[in-house]
């Protein structure tokens, strides 16, 4: 060994040393409250949302229970219309949005070759008030006064006069507080994509899911302003007497319109990242560069606009001008086309190879199938008059659960497998990830399929029961039956999650041979992400270098500091070097304080005060420039 | 508990409501003109759902199937690729749903039809959880008022104006048309049109509450004439019985606490907000046709309505047996 390669070798390990005690999360339980970290809040968020999707769940089971025969006596109906509710309120706001952040948080940084999200601290903010907004549901659920009027909460229905009772409170409430959330992850996910691309990482060559999640962020920021809009006017309708959805005075039609700018979209936003994850687990199964990198990023925005322009078919029965139905009409069906273009660039990816058939690409082919049945069924309900009929029937409930199931659950659990190596260092088992798949594809197309028909045999949606004479009895009994089937399959997944945390095979940095750079770093990755900023030349950077070899790196960024590098926009040339802010419990303070004053404000007027006062202190403890004093201190001694 | 004494309530309900129709409130089953197209275009819709679906998992199989015969990678040049897209994920969805839209919007005309000026019309006002019919003349004037069950003649068009008194409902009859909303505030039209007599069951479409699940009603098709002498008989008020067993029974009801909700047109019961009972004889069902209307049926929701649909507004009634009896038998001779 020459004194030269020595001296690296130290010099490496003393920078190993600094960055590890730089980037460290505080230990124990009160460190807990303190991290911001990437890696450790997206986690969080996946975990959190998984649970939330189990609750969900449950709820379902106990909806499938209820309907299995007719006039069946499980559940009383307030009761029922609180569980399908909080079903609909779970699956949304609390796991689809969330977890899908989850993964964006967690990914991206890595996929961009950076050490951190841009705002860490605010990160952490919106995992706490995630926490808060969803435990505040549960809580209303386990004390019997969650809201009983559907997660899209019509008025005059959702009206003081016709729900009294807190329920509609806790949903107007919690749902604003919630989006604060979302919002605050798509606008550091933008930053983040923007701003910290590693060098030579043009935005031409960022990873498709990067795209995908650019996209679902910028639909966040649009999308969730007319609902926080909307349930805020509820709340004022609700608790100090407004009129802005009251018939006469305001219009109940207002709601809807607010409602579906923001509810449709948000179908876009879970489906979108998804997308994503479909192109970039294709690219390493196929082990070739997914077919039509340009059509898929250009689908990908095309599918974010034109979301934003079909909310109207949700409300073709509201008795609106035909002519303007028809024009929704084409308008939506028109999201068909860059769908279609997905679909089949990735079948001329898929089209002779031989890729592995390990359980990532399982999800992804299941996904084929019954995305596109969701989407042809999604195409029919765009036509006014055949959606007069199976409007807010089973039929729907079959479409959408195989638009969402499909086209975001599967590709969301075969992202799972696939990123469960770099999350935790061990492989998934694959057996049991093969059984899971097969027993969640199977159950859920009977769970799911036969639906379409009992919504054509006109069973509406949301009813507790129905008469024996209908003939829905015995489909009823199968889908239930079915749908156990489908929870089995999940379960399966679960407990493949939970064995292979201590008993899955070592993964290593790349166990499949893949091509971006979250793969290029330790799994799991250190706190710190990259020892060094990598530098990117193609667009499939760890396929450009044989095994071993090194990928060249941005030296000069500071170890004994939170330093990562900022690049250009569209070109990632490195512009500045930025510190990043270190563990702070004031996230979670900030987050409690602005909880009290949105939850305080169903119970008395001086709680949004009080909120705001704390909101203020915990901003203030945010704010405080402690940084800057203890450089401006150090430099001075 | 409910359960199993609901369950003869089923068998009779399936003889009496649906002993006509083969699929029972079923749009596959279409008994009008609007209904039939919207399946029609239905069919033809799925028959092209089906082709894109087979073509899409035959790629998806053949690729692969390419790929291992060969034992080799064979996958397509970029041109191969790029023409594949072009031509299936570009090309044909632009002309399917060019074809799409435009079928689509020629089977909105014939829902969107403007009637004659003196059809029939009927307004409908949804109540949580029950229909309010009234029967309108050509200047708008109420001339019938009836509850849950709307009769129709066949072969007619028949406008309907639909009204909420309190939360949005949707009125639904899956054999004849689609789905409107009833919004407060607004009136909304629609209209139906049955092309052979039978008894088809509509449902509220629009999730409004507690017993969603159970405001449906009936909409019954006769011949012209039939139907007309049905709407002559509904326009009388109700006749003073003569029968003194009767007469009672009608004091029972103008001496309890019926009469503030309820309406018999003809005595002094004149309440609005609930079903008018002026020819509740005639009527088939009970509760926005949860039960059928038989005597022990009408017995046990006078007695206790929220054993039969819980939540709904009825308050119970404390009668003597003798009197209930007597009330059962004037309300069913209100014909």
């Amino acid at each position: 060994m020459t004194e030269h390669e020595r001296t690296q070798v130290i010099d490496s390990s003393e920078e190993t040393r600094l960055l590890t005690e730089v980037w460290r999360s505080p230990p124990g339980f009160f460190g807990w409250f303190t991290h911001v970290n990437q890696t450790s809040i997206g986690k969080r968020f996946i975990i959190t949302g998984f649970v939330f999707f189990v609750l969900g769940g449950l709820l379902a089971a106990l909806m499938r229970i209820q309907l299995s025969a007719p006039e069946n006596n499980f559940l009383p109906p307030d009761l029922y219309n609180q569980i399908f509710t909080m079903h609909g309120i779970t699956m949304m706001f609390l796991f689809a949005v969330p977890i899908m952040e989850g993964f964006a948080i967690y990914i991206v940084p890595l996929m961009l070759g950076t050490r951190d999200m841009s705002f860490p601290r605010l990160n952490a903010f919106g995992y706490y008030v995630y926490l808060i907004a969803g435990v505040a549901m549960y809580l209303a659920l386990f004390l019997g006064m969650a809201p009983a009027v559907g997660w899209f909460a019509y008025p005059p229905l959702a009206d003081a006069r016709y729900s009294p009772g807190m329920g509609v409170d806790f949903y107007a409430t919690v749902i604003t507080f919630m989006e604060i959330s979302a919002l605050a992850a798509a606008v550091e996910l933008i930053a983040t994509i923007f701003k910290q691309r590693a060098p030579g990482m043009s935005l031409n060559r960022m990873p498709l899911f990067v795209w995908a999640v650019l996209v679902m962020s910028f639909m966040i920021v649009f999308a969730m302003p007319p609902l926080m809009v909307g349930s805020v006017m509820l709340a004022l309708d609700r608790t100090v007497g407004t009129h802005f959805f009251i018939p006469g005075a305001g219009d109940p039609l207002l709601w809807q319109h607010l409602f579906w700018f923001f509810g449709h979209p948000e179908v876009y936003i879970i489906l979108i990242p998804a997308l994503g994850m479909i192109s970039d687990i294709l690219t390493t199964f196929t082990q070739r560069p997914v077919f039509g990198y340009t059509a898929l990023v250009l689908s990908l925005v095309a599918i974010g606009f034109i979301g934003f322009g079909l909310w109207v078919h949700h409300m073709y029965t509201t008795g609106m001008p035909h002519l303007a139905s028809n024009f929704f009409t084409a308008a939506s069906s028109m999201v068909a086309i860059p769908s279609g273009v997905q679909i089949f660039c990735w079948l001329a990816t898929l089209w002779g190879t031989r890729p592995r058939f390990a359980t990532p690409l399982l999800y992804v082919l299941g996904f084929f199938f019954i995305f596109v049945i969701g989407g042809l069924s999604g195409v029919m309900v765009a036509s006014v008059p055949f959606d007069t009929q199976v409007h807010d029937t089973y039929f729907l409930v079959a479409h959408f659960h195989y638009v969402l199931i499909g086209g975001a659950v599967f590709p969301l659990f075969g992202g799972l497998y696939y990123w469960y190596p770099k999350l935790t260092g061990r492989l998934m088992n694959e057996t049991l990830g093969k059984v899971s798949f097969w027993l969640t594809f199977i159950g859920f197309n009977l769970t799911f399929f036969p639906m379409h028909y009992l919504g054509l045999q006109g069973m509406p949606r949301r009813v507790y029961t129905y008469l024996e004479p209908l003939g829905w009895g015995d489909i009823n009994l199968f889908v239930s039956l079915s749908a156990g089937l489908l929870a089995l399959g999940f379960l399966s997944s679960f407990i493949n999650i939970f064995w292979s945390l201590k008993r899955g095979e070592p993964a290593g940095d790349n166990p499949w041979h893949a091509d971006s750079l979250e793969w290029g770093t330790s799994s799991p990755p250190p706190a710190y992400n990259f020892r060094h900023i990598p530098v990117v030349i193609e667009r499939h950077p760890l396929w450009e270098y044989q095994e071993g070899q090194d990928i060249p790196v941005v030296t000069g960024i500071r170890s004994d500091r939170r330093e990562l590098l900022v690049t250009s926009l569209l070109d990632a040339h490195p512009q500045y070097r930025a510190v990043m802010p270190g563990p702070s419990v004031w996230p979670l303070l900030l987050a409690v304080a602005v909880g009290i004053g949105f939850g305080g404000f169903m119970f008395h007027n001086i709680f949004p005060v009080v909120g705001f006062v704390l909101s203020f202190i915990a901003l203030a403890g945010w704010f405080w420039p402690r940084e800057l004093t203890r450089e401006v201190r150090e430099e001075s001694s | 508990m409910d359960l199993r004494r609901l369950r003869p309530v089923s068998l009779v309900l399936s003889v009496a409501l649906l002993s006509a129709c083969a699929g029972h409130q079923s749009a596959l089953d279409p008994q009008g003109p609007v209904a039939e197209r919207i399946t029609l275009f239905f069919w033809i819709m799925v028959s092209v759902a089906g082709v894109i679906l087979a073509l899409v998992l035959v790629l998806l199989v053949a690729g692969q199937f390419r790929g291992w015969r060969q034992r080799q990678h064979r996958p397509l040049t970029y041109i191969q690729s790029r023409n594949l897209v072009i031509a299936a994920g570009l090309v044909m969805p632009v002309v399917v749903l060019l074809a799409f839209s435009l079928s689509s919007a020629a089977t909105d005309r014939v829902l969107g039809k403007p009637l004659p000026e003196d059809a029939l019309t009927i307004e409908v006002i949804g109540h949580q959880w029950w229909w309010e019919v009234h029967y309108l003349d050509n200047r708008q004037n109420r001339i019938v008022t009836t509850a849950n069950e709307i009769h129709i003649p066949v072969g007619q068009p028949v406008r309907l104006l639909l009204k909420s008194a309190d939360v949005i409902h949707s009125f639904w009859v899956p054999n004849l048309n689609g789905k409107t909303d009833l919004i407060p505030g607004k009136t909304n039209t629609s209209w139906v049109q049955a092309d052979r007599s039978g008894t088809f069951r509509g449902q509220c479409g629009e999730f409004c509450g507690l017993q969603h699940a159970r405001m449906a009603f009936l909409v019954e098709a006769q011949p012209a004439a039939e139907f007309q002498a049905w709407l002559d008989r509904q326009k009388q008020p109700a006749a003073t019985p003569a029968d003194p067993a009767l007469a009672r029974g009608q004091e029972v009801f103008l001496s309890s606490q019926c009469i503030m909700c309820h309406s018999v047109r003809g005595t002094r019961a004149q309440g609005r907000v609930a079903p008018d009972l002026t020819h509740f004889g005639s009527r088939q069902t009970l509760a926005a046709a949860s039960v059928p209307n038989s005597r022990g049926h009408l017995a046990g929701w006078i007695l206790n309505p929220q054993s039969i649909k819980p939540g709904n507004f009825m308050p119970p009634t404390q009668l003597a047996p003798d009197d209930l009896s007597a009330l059962l038998d004037y309300l069913h001779s209100l014909r």
